[in-house]
This record gives structure tokens, C-alpha cells and sequence, in this order.
């Protein structure tokens, strides 16, 4: 028996340890959010969250994630405890989507990105983002979104910095 | 045997690793990043775990790159074996740690299980070990350059 947290719950997981996390988020606890599009770290459509670092959950078997905790793309926004997170207002502005199939991956590859740099620049963004594939060509906005994300995640800071020294 | 792919893929003197027998260029814009473990949003451990997956993905304990002072891409026999010995370079290691090192740690033993169908080097590694501990007893020379 397997136990790790996902999305701020805990859960228990039985299944052979060798099972993709994405398996056991899709078909065993009904997450289907994170996308299967590759099944070998190619697309990053099935990015999640592991203890804070982008992970390929279709080339990270259940085993290994005992004890871990992992955010999918349902649980994004509560874990920073908003409605949305930043990358998910800014990919709605800049109406970044199209198909949206690979959008899941996109937008936790990027959260991942802006926890770790606020402000990224181009070069951040090619680095971090290079494994994440979109067949519609979406880049351009998926860039332009990444800018916006910081700019919301700024101004809300700016907002709670502002409320706390009032 | 240094020079193997399975070696040097992981030992560059570039901001990226490379794959394959060919050593091509690491696809998907994988970048060293400042700890030689990947950038923010694309660590090492974004597809690599710590064994081999059924897909294809390699992994082991610990996987990333060697520090850029342990890149071995582009030097001759002799300089490379400088490079070893040198405790500034190497991790601060003795000739003791370098030889335990490769006769037995977890990330290099990787290189004799693959996975996927990847060659692995001509000698074994406890062979790999027994020559670098009969190169450091007869004085662990820096051959010719070749």
C-alpha cells in the first residue's frame, strides 16, 4: 500500500509499484485532468507536481511516490489557495488555448517554472518549457502567458504586501 | 573506457548532456542549469526517477550531470587522467574515493544496466574498478597524450 498526498488529501493507493502516477491518478482515483499524450517523457502532457518540482507522472511509477506529495491540475489553484492560479488567469487573458489537450502539462510546467523564478525571462522560459509539446503551435502565447502569470502573481503580491502595511 | 557514451554523455564541458551512442545534443532543450541537476520547471528529475522505466527512460540514483570541472569532452589521455587525480576538479576526492567511485557508485553502475536496449561499456565495472585501483598502485601516471 502505497501513501502519498495528492492535492492536500491523503490518500492510499494498491497497486503494483511499477504503475505510471499516471495511471493510478487517471483510472485509479479519477483524476483525468493530467493528459496521457506520449506514455515515454516526450509531450509533457502528463506533468504534475511532486514535492514542488515538475515531474512526467507517465515515467514516474507509483512506488517511488510513498510519502510524496503531488498537485495535478485539479488541485493547482488551492494550492496556492486561489481560485485560479496565476498561470491559469493569464492563459484565460491572453486566451492561450486551442485544442487544450496539452494545456494541463503546459500550465503545471509553468507553475512549476513561476514558484521557483517570479520574473522569468525568454531564456527561462525556453528552459523550462522545452519538454512541454503543443501541436496546435500555441508557443507564442504560451510565452506571452508565462509573462502575464508573473505580472498577476506580482500584483497580488503587491496587494497582500500593501494590505498587511496598512 | 572513459570515453564511452555511457560516461561521457553525463561528464560535458557544455550547459546541456547528451544521448545516445552518438552523443547527440539532449532533446527537449534539457539545459545543466546552476546545480548540474536542470533548470526551474525542467529538473533532471522531471523525467528521470531513480530506475529504469519500462518506456525507455533511463534512471538511476542521484541522475544529473558531472560538475563542469569533471568534463572530460575534448581532453587527451594524459589530461584526462589529470583531471581525475586533481582534487580541485574531482570532487575533492582521494584516489581511494575516485576508485570507489567507480568501481561502486550508484549512478555509474547505471552505465552496465542501461535499460532499453543501450550498450553498455566494453569491460565490466568491477573490471573498470580493478584497473583504476592497479593504475593508482602503480602510481596512477598521466599516460602519453594520444
Amino acid at each position: 500500500m502505497i501513501s502519498l498526498t495528492i492535492n492536500g488529501r491523503l490518500e492510499q493507493v494498491d497497486l503494483p509499484p511499477d504503475t505510471p502516477l499516471l495511471w493510478a491518478l487517471r483510472d485509479h482515483l479519477g483524476l483525468t485532468g493530467t493528459k496521457f499524450g506520449c506514455g515515454a517523457a516526450l509531450c509533457g502532457a502528463c506533468t504534475v507536481h511532486v514535492d514542488g518540482e515538475a515531474v512526467r507522472s507517465c515515467s514516474a511509477p507509483i512506488g517511488l511516490m510513498d510519502g510524496k506529495k503531488v498537485v495535478t491540475i485539479e488541485g493547482l489553484a488551492s494550492s496556492v489557495g486561489r481560485e485560479l492560479h496565476p498561470v491559469q488567469e493569464a492563459w484565460i487573458e491572453e486566451d492561450v488555448v486551442q485544442c487544450g489537450y496539452c494545456h494541463s502539462g503546459q500550465i503545471m510546467s509553468a507553475a512549476a517554472l513561476l514558484a521557483q523564478v517570479p520574473r522569468p525571462t525568454d531564456a527561462d522560459i525556453d528552459g523550462a518549457m522545452g519538454g512541454n509539446i503543443c501541436r496546435c503551435g500555441t508557443y507564442q502565447r504560451i510565452r506571452a502567458g508565462i509573462h502575464k502569470a508573473a505580472e498577476i502573481a506580482a500584483g497580488s503580491a503587491n496587494r497582500v504586501q500593501g494590505a498587511a502595511t496598512t | 573506457m572513459l570515453r564511452d557514451p555511457r560516461c561521457m554523455n553525463c561528464h560535458t564541458v557544455t550547459d546541456f548532456p547528451r544521448q545516445g551512442d552518438d552523443r547527440h545534443r539532449h532533446i527537449m532543450n534539457v539545459l545543466r542549469g546552476d546545480d548540474n541537476h536542470g533548470v526551474p520547471g525542467q529538473r533532471c528529475s522531471t523525467c528521470h526517477q531513480g530506475v529504469n522505466q519500462v518506456n525507455g527512460v533511463p534512471g538511476a540514483p542521484k541522475w544529473g550531470l558531472a560538475p563542469l570541472s569533471m568534463g572530460w569532452e575534448g581532453l587527451d589521455d594524459h589530461q584526462l587522467a589529470d583531471a581525475i587525480k586533481d582534487p580541485s576538479r574531482n570532487g575533492h576526492r582521494t584516489l581511494a574515493q575516485i576508485q570507489e567511485h567507480m568501481a561502486h557508485d550508484a549512478l555509474v553502475s547505471w552505465a552496465w544496466e542501461p535499460g532499453a536496449g543501450r550498450r553498455s561499456p566494453q569491460i565490466s565495472q568491477a573490471e573498470l574498478g580493478r584497473l583504476v585501483q592497479e593504475w593508482i598502485d602503480t602510481g596512477a601516471v598521466s599516460p602519453d597524450s594520444r
